[in-house]
């Protein structure tokens, strides 16, 4: 938008990074298109394979180094859910370790240049978010029956209060498929226009005079926020997991 | 001149959805100084912490990307 008017500079935009094109030819986007996320979603569920057939594979008591990576991972994971779900969440740790894996590679993937980052559009991740919520619904409510609407029931508060509290949380609990998806989104979207709206500023050194300030500046500031977004692809990785352990705890003991 | 005043107040409402960032440092930062001051009194039960310190990130950062969808939205979808 403002690229276009600014002329000299930008010659690119720094949201051109999200779009979705279909990879052979064409414009349509149908449904079985192979497109840019559909490459990228597969080869993050690829290399998450990859990672723990290969990993899985010696099973050695001295561990090589992707055995270690794998047993880490899974380690970590599985004393999160532990902790912050408690142990009888760990049925469900099949799940979310697989929602982990592939964010964390769907993340780490798209920090590549040129790659696409599936988990920067709300239609990856409120699909996953949605999946998140349906899920630990049904749980609940097959878990305690109409037991499980005591989460709204705030019944340590006084009874006066009670209805007002029980409307604030019903709507916490329905904002919360939107919030858990728009956060992964939102990071992973506004790290990557950030870095490119800094690649943009880079060559102005071929173009204008007080490029030879600008330029190294911009070059600085792509590696630090380059850094930066290494740390973001993680921990939101992590966040959205964690907080997967969360609602799920709530879903097995609802008791306020 | 192009455009209109549909899209001049857009653009001051783009800019004006990135306030929000502010507020969303704020938190951040309340959260993790909270955490440092608790941990520094006492360092053994810190590390337990950890979760929670993320899981308070996470809520208060959600509402400073709730401002810059707003910004997005103004910016390509109004």
């Amino acid at each position: 938008m403002a690229a276009e008017e600014q002329g000299a500079g930008l010659t690119f935009h720094p949201m051109d990074q999200f779009n979705v094109t279909p990879l052979f030819g064409g414009d349509e986007l149908n449904f079985y298109t192979v497109s840019n996320a559909a490459l990228w979603m597969a080869l993050a569920v690829l290399a998450a394979t990859l990672l723990f057939v290969m990993g899985t594979r010696g099973r050695a008591i001295i561990p090589t180094r992707i055995q270690s990576i794998a047993e880490l991972a899974y380690g970590f994971v599985h004393k999160m859910v532990e902790d912050v779900a408690g142990a009888d969440a760990l049925k469900f740790f099949p799940y979310i370790f697989t929602l982990f894996l592939f964010i964390v590679f769907s993340n780490f993937l798209g920090l590549l240049p040129m790659a696409f980052t599936p988990t920067s559009h709300i239609a990856v991740t409120a699909v996953l978010a949605m999946a998140v919520f349906l899920t630990v619904t049904i749980v609940g409510f097959v878990k305690h029956g109409v037991g499980f609407l005591g989460l709204f029931w705030v019944s340590s508060a006084p009874l006066a209060l009670r209805p007002i509290l029980a409307l604030i949380e019903v709507i916490s609990y329905f904002v919360r498929p939107v919030s858990h998806s728009i956060r992964l989104a939102g990071n992973m979207m506004a790290g990557h226009a950030v870095i490119k709206v800094f690649a943009a500023f880079a060559p102005l050194i071929l173009i204008s005079g007080i490029g030879i300030a600008v330029t190294p500046l911009s070059i600085i500031a792509i590696t630090a926020m380059y850094g930066l977004e290494i740390l973001v692809a993680f921990i939101q990785a992590y966040v959205f997991t964690i907080l997967t352990c969360v609602y799920l705890k709530d879903a097995l003991h609802p008791a306020h | 001149m192009e455009g209109d005043i549909v899209q001049m107040g857009a653009y001051i409402g783009a800019g004006l959805a990135c306030m929000g960032m502010g507020g969303a440092a704020v938190g951040v930062g309340n959260v993790a100084g909270n955490f440092l001051s608790g941990a520094l009194r006492n360092p053994s039960a810190a590390a337990g912490q950890t979760a929670t310190l993320f899981i308070g990130i996470a809520f208060a950062e959600a509402l400073g990307i709730f401002s810059f969808l707003v910004a997005l939205l103004l910016m390509f979808a109004v």
